[in-house]
């Protein structure tokens, strides 16, 4: 960690660039201009390190072996857990369940509480503005329990109807899972106010933090959420791991998700009895080389400081934001109040997929499409947008590319 | 398009065009002006079944035959693939089946568009490819008189 010392503690965008290799690509003469990172964010030097450090001393499977190497790589790969525990929060280490990303989590919730606790003709709630996998594995679990999936509605702004919401929640309603940061809008849903709600009618209530784990300040117990679900790919750490938060009581009280090695106490042919939290539901060999480097991704966000880097991404949103709506016949497409640093516009008479193939061509990576929000599209009546999504690393001077790209490629098209 | 060139010397002439061009831009431009070019296909023919979905963007194809040859119009509701599928419609549109068939539509990798084939751009161009080659297979079971054995 010995590089991150060079940090100045005043914020300055280009040391913090230097920490990410990729930031030098070039594309067709240009240097790259990353702005989907509501997709995956590029990692930083010190987890590229952490991976290839794993490799190349100590890889051993854990938990099991009584040699050294399988002493540190278990201990490494616990101290993640602790980390994550702290960056999010939870009470204990044990609430903490490594899985392969945020879809993982929502859906081991599915499959275990899900199934032992929804009945015929109980209600799940979720929102008009859910990624896809907020929403599927409730309407698997719905056909199968035959238990009715309600939907919050979207305002013409991209905020929840929290009147609508009000309304929906019943005696009948088990279970509410939403989002806490859109990934399409970049809406920040007030989450506590949606789960104190739903306790009141003895509700649980799960949280898809796979956008806001990176910007907000999360703090599980002080929302009082009953899950939580993140991806590491999405906080600087490397793909093929995340994390889900359950409160102990409810972990202990759910079935297993898979079964195998590592969630196991005794087995024998007559009966298995599991493993405790969290080994439970960490069935097999787990990620050890990426969970071992999500460390390394949330050390380096907390030395940097969330504050610090909210501040700089929340400037660069406004200024996005500004310069943007100066371009004729762009329209944003979400004007919460409260956003993370997310921008989705639409061109008239301009295909989204267009903008994107020329912005491509001008080194400058957005996402185009429906960001896996199909309903959400529909809502708005538009089969997509182009989303530029901002980090810790992105400039001013990387969204006056974006503009000037857009203004040359609606040239183009026009 | 019905005219008497072969598949390759219509790849040929694309190919031809494109050399002309140094800059990104200009090929675009071209393909982008192609797109505009292309007679919208009327709203009639707009419907599900013609639809050939990829993940962004929508391409209607739809198709005729007349005297062996298989004839294609196509629209689609973004301008670059709209500009790829007019080039595909004049390489394969007015041969046989067979022809179609056999074409390799080398002229895709020589202009440098080859990325727009790639499964992540999902801009349904691939899926319009095997369509229109599914489209002259079936015809080229009418062509051929039911074997009576
Ligand atoms: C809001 C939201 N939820 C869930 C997911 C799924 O995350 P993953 O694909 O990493 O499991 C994403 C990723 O795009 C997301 O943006």
């Amino acid at each position: 960690m010995e590089t991150l010392t060079t940090i100045s503690p005043v914020f300055d965008v280009q040391s913090i660039r230097e920490f990410f290799p990729i930031l030098n690509r070039e594309l067709n003469d240009k240097r790259l201009v990353y702005l989907d990172n509501a997709a995956t964010s590029q990692k930083p030097q010190v987890v590229i390190d952490a991976l290839s450090n794993y490799y190349s001393h100590y890889n051993a499977n854990i938990h099991r072996g009584i040699h050294t190497l399988a002493e540190e790589a278990t201990a490494a790969y616990e101290s993640t857990r602790v980390t994550v525990r702290k960056f999010i929060n939870a009470l204990l280490p044990e609430e903490i369940i490594f899985t392969r990303g945020a879809t993982e989590g929502i859906n081991l919730v599915a499959y275990t509480w899900g199934r032992q606790n929804i009945h015929s003709g109980d209600e799940i709630i979720i929102s008009g503005m859910e990624h896809h996998s907020n929403i599927v594995p409730w309407q698997i679990l719905c056909e199968e329990k035959q238990a009715i999936l309600k939907v919050i509605p979207v305002t013409d702004k991209g905020e929840l109807d929290m009147e609508a919401y009000k309304n929906l929640i019943s005696s009948k309603t088990k279970l509410v899972s939403v989002v806490h940061a859109s990934n399409s809008l970049g809406t920040i849903n007030p989450v506590k106010e949606i789960i104190d709600s739903a306790h009141q009618v003895g509700a649980v209530v799960m949280i898809d933090g796979a956008q806001s784990t990176v910007h907000l300040d999360i703090d599980v117990q002080q929302l009082d959420c009953d899950f939580f679900a993140f991806s590491g790919h999405k906080v600087y750490g490397p793909t093929g791991v995340g994390v889900l938060y359950g409160k102990k009581e409810l972990l202990e009280s759910m079935p297993p998700f898979m079964g195998g090695g590592e969630m196991i106490k005794e087995v024998t042919f007559e009966k298995t009895t599991y493993a405790d939290l969290p080994y439970k539901y960490e069935a097999g060999t787990p990620n050890i080389a990426d969970t071992v480097a999500l460390k390394s991704a949330l050390d380096f966000i907390n030395e940097i400081g969330k504050d610090a880097i909210r501040k700089h991404e929340n400037d660069l949103l406004k200024y996005a934001t500004t310069q943007l709506e100066t371009l004729p016949g762009l329209r944003i497409i979400g004007k919460a109040k409260e956003k993370v640093s997310v921008v989705s516009f639409v061109m008239q008479n301009i295909h989204p997929q267009d903008i994107g193939v020329l912005l491509d061509n001008q080194g400058i990576a957005v996402r185009t499409g429906h960001h896996c929000t199909q309903p959400l599209m529909t809502r708005f009546q538009i089969p997509g947008t182009v989303r530029a999504s901002f980090a810790m690393y992105n400039t001013k001077e990387e969204i006056d590319k974006l503009v000037s790209g857009l203004q040359k490629a609606i040239k183009m098209l026009s | 398009m019905n005219d008497n060139r072969t598949i390759e010397q219509a790849e040929e002439e694309i190919i031809d065009a494109f050399s002309l061009f140094d800059t990104w831009e200009e090929k675009y431009e071209y393909i982008i002006d192609l797109g505009k070019k292309l007679p919208p296909l009327d709203e009639k023919y707009k419907v599900a079944e013609n639809i050939i979905k990829g993940c962004q963007s929508t391409v209607w194809l739809v198709t005729d035959f007349a005297d062996g040859k298989v004839f294609f119009k196509a629209d689609s509701d973004a301008m670059i693939v709209k500009g790829l599928v007019s080039m595909l419609i004049e390489v394969l549109s007015g041969h046989t089946s067979d022809e179609i068939l056999n074409a390799k539509l080398d002229f895709i990798r020589e202009i440098g568009m080859m990325n727009h084939l790639a499964q992540t751009r999902s801009n349904g161009l691939l899926a319009m490819i095997k369509q229109m080659k599914n489209y002259a297979l079936a015809y080229k079971g009418v062509n051929e008189p039911e074997k009576t054995t």
